[in-house]
């Protein structure tokens, strides 16, 4: 639990040295409460001051970072429990498992196919970003050989699943390089776990049967030394699973229980044999707190909505997706198409060109940089007003597209015609619907005629 | 070392609906905590589906929407009765696609004798929904309530331009109403003022937050209804303490990628995609406080039924 800036002042020097670039201890206990200042600035701090500051500034939920030199993954670090209090930071990584009995041809195949699913969209890459390798042979050398292959063939993060010590000492000798995460230590391994993990500088799985369990487990694992941990509660029931996801992730928010301040590993794959409801667990796990989510597959009718779902839940909802500015063609338009202008809010853009798409009227649909406000803000915050528009307009090369010289301005911005027709010499402005809904009857009727 | 489990403090509760008449009627609401939360409160009753079908043949479904419906899209009764007896609905939503003024722009009474045909033939609830057009759905949904008179359908969407007129039908013939607003707690709370005001009852108002699909900005959904049930159950906010209806089927299937085929191998296969796009908008929607989904493939409607099993199955 942070501090607030009094308590931070009772633990300071308070000889307003200003050696510390603030004038007195009061403000700089205040910086130091709002993040804004480093304690190390402060020259004559005691070291039992040190300590409880560093404690208390730590985070609830410790960041764990998953691979190295190619595609890598942080999560946890994650503050509230609802995305409108603040947000959520740190989206979990979606894993793909590999046997290690799967013949090579095969794991070839999936990890090409690992690599070729990525996605673009409002200027954003969606793409997985692990591989979960597991020991099913039993044999060390087996196993070592699928991470070797894992590491050649992809630049994906790897996990190395295998409750053998001696199976993951194997599989680190040729992959500790790219930091996988080890799965798992357990009551039984403990030690030998914890070794590796400090060896390596890999993080680590604790896996314990239920919650309170895990506190024991963890307990014990940090005393020893290993600090990068990511929890799997051992349940594979979908009931307990959410239970057990909302507990770890409230426990260290609400309850300061640092002994499961870290995030979470869960495994639709192994809770289900249908990919459908695998998806669909992913789904779930996605939106209630999940740190890595494990697939049994990848295919992209699975995929893509999850990893868009993942996109929308971990929007910041301070600050709204944003579309390029630009002309997008919707349809095969040509120079006598209708020009539609509208806002780079991702939500506004999508909707209209959904509507337009939908009306079968082939258009150019002009995206004006509000700044991810929506035509009624933008419009409000003059933005979206005639003085912006009209340059956007002549700069955007339309003009040269179209013979018609008619721009389609939104019914909310309609008291912007005026002065568009004035900044914008030759071309004549035509109100469009308030609504996007209405676009298509208003394309394939007023327009048309 | 003793670890004491974190438990949210509640202080309200969902107020309890009742749907449709007879046997079938269903009860939604109840809900003492988070939606699934079932190691802090109760979930009396759990979410429903209700399957939807249009008043006029659908013009631009996906193949993938349209194949379970192959040969009564164009007669609701038997759309409807498929549904049920099919795909075991519990609750149906005729959504008036036709009455819309810049479509079909089918009239009132023509659409209130569909709508009584359908209610007639069936035997759950029935959700009736207009177009948001405020002139016509005050017109059609007036019209509606009058000729289904006691059949406690839904009326939606109610919003604040057309509240009083739709709201004193419902209250005069006996049904409720889906409080309609855009994406805004604040403006819920104020609708749900406003029809209170007006007469209509507590155990009679749905609120319909405005949902969208995965990819068209649902997170704006899932937020307000979270907000919405923190305030209702932590906070004491009596006026918001309704369940919650997410009409998500035609917003998931007019999107592109749920109507795209297979030109982009990346997309996978198009059925499947649409069938889980809209179940994991659905999956998004419970998980946000959802009472009652509105929703179309029977494939995905599967889905979304075992999850429900599922998240509150016996321990």
């Amino acid at each position: 639990m942070p501090l607030t800036g009094i308590e931070i002042f009772k633990l300071l020097p308070k000889t307003n040295c200003g050696q510390c670039g603030v004038p007195t201890c009061l403000a700089f206990a205040m910086s130091l409460a709002a993040g804004k200042a480093e304690l190390s600035k402060c020259p004559s701090v005691s070291a039992e001051a040190k300590e409880k500051l560093s404690a208390a500034s730590a985070p609830p939920i410790i960041p764990v970072t998953i691979g190295a030199g190619g595609r890598t993954v942080k999560v946890g670090g994650e503050t509230v429990m609802f995305r409108h209090e603040k947000r959520f930071d740190n989206p979990p990584g979606i894993a793909m498992l590999i046997s290690d009995t799967t013949p090579d041809a095969e794991i070839d195949s999936k990890l090409a196919k690992f690599g070729q699913l990525t996605y673009e969209r409002v200027g954003l890459k969606l793409r997985p970003e692990l591989v979960a390798v597991r020991n099913d042979s039993g044999d060390a050398a087996k196993f070592a050989a699928a991470a070797g292959r894992v590491k050649e063939k992809s630049d994906a993060a790897i996990i190395l699943m295998s409750s053998n010590p001696d199976a993951i000492a194997a599989a680190l000798k040729v992959c500790a390089d790219r930091k996988p995460l080890l799965y798992a230590a357990t009551e039984e391994n403990a030690d030998k776990m914890a070794e590796l993990a400090k060896q390596s500088g890999c993080p680590l799985v604790a896996k314990a049967d239920g919650v309170e369990k895990l506190v024991q487990l963890t307990t014990k694992l940090t005393a020893a030394g290993v600090k990068q941990l990511v929890l799997d509660s051992g349940a594979r029931t979908t009931r307990q699973a959410f239970e057990d996801q909302i507990i770890i992730r409230s426990a260290p928010l609400t309850k300061q229980v640092r002994a499961l301040g870290f995030p979470t590993i869960v495994f639709p794959c192994e809770m289900t044999k249908d990919p459908m409801k695998e998806a669909m667990l992913a789904s779930m796990f996605v939106a209630k707190y999940a740190g890595i989510i494990v697939l049994s597959d990848l295919e992209g009718h699975s995929l893509f909505p999850l990893l868009v779902e993942r996109m929308n839940i971990f929007t910041d909802p301070q600050r709204p997706l944003a579309t390029t500015e630009g002309i997008y063609e919707i349809g095969t338009p040509n120079e006598s198409s209708p020009v539609l202008v509208t806002s780079n809010f991702a939500l506004t853009y999508f909707l209209v060109a959904g509507y337009i798409e939908s009306s079968k009227v082939s258009s150019y649909l002009l995206v004006k940089d509000t700044e991810g406000l929506s035509v009624m803000t933008a419009w409000a915050a003059g933005k979206f007003v005639a003085d912006a528009i009209a340059p956007f307009i002549k700069k955007s090369g339309i003009a040269d597209k179209v013979k018609h010289h008619k721009l389609i301005i939104p019914g909310y911005a309609a008291a912007e015609s005026g002065g568009l027709e004035e900044e914008l010499p030759g071309w004549e402005i035509v109100v469009g619907p308030r609504e996007g809904a209405h676009i298509p009857g208003y394309l394939k009727t007023t327009w048309s005629s | 070392m003793t670890f004491a489990r974190p438990k949210t403090v509640y202080s309200g509760k969902i107020k309890e609906m009742k749907l449709g008449t007879g046997p079938k009627a269903v009860t939604v609401g109840g809900e003492t905590s988070y939606p699934f939360y079932l190691f802090e409160g109760e979930m009396p009753h759990l979410p429903r589906i209700a399957m939807e079908i249009f008043d006029s043949p659908p013009a631009e479904w996906a193949p993938a929407a349209l194949e379970p419906f192959e040969g009564v899209t164009d007669d609701p009764v038997a759309w409807a009765k498929k549904c049920i007896n099919d795909y075991k609905a519990e609750m149906i939503c005729l959504q008036l696609v036709g009455t819309d003024p810049n479509g079909l722009n089918k009239g009132a009474e023509e659409t209130a004798q569909l709508v009584k045909k359908v209610a007639d033939a069936i035997d759950v609830p029935l959700i009736v929904w207009g177009t948001a057009n405020h002139e016509k759905d005050t017109e059609v949904l007036r019209r509606v309530a009058e000729v289904c008179d006691g059949k406690r359908l839904i009326l939606g969407p109610v919003e604040e331009g057309d509240h009083k007129k739709i709201g004193a039908s419902a209250i005069g013939y006996k049904h409720t109403v889906a409080a309609s607003t855009p994406i805004d707690i604040n403006l819920a709370k104020q609708l749900n003022i406003l029809l209170g005001n007006l007469g209509v009852s507590d155990d009679s108002l749905i609120i319909d937050p405005t949902v969208s699909a995965i990819g068209y900005g649902i997170e704006y959904a899932y937020s307000v209804m979270e907000r919405i049930r923190m305030a209702a159950l932590t906070q004491q906010d009596a006026k918001l303490q309704f369940p919650i209806i997410c009409n998500l089927a035609k917003e998931v299937w007019k999107t592109k990628e749920a109507k795209a085929g297979t030109e982009d191998p990346r997309m996978g296969d198009p059925k499947k995609r649409g069938i889980l796009l809209e179940a994991m908008t659905a999956m998004c929607m419970l998980l946000a406080g959802g009472d009652v989904l509105v929703m179309r493939h029977p494939d995905a409607i599967k889905l979304v039924r075992e999850m429900i099993a599922d998240l509150t199955a016996k321990q």
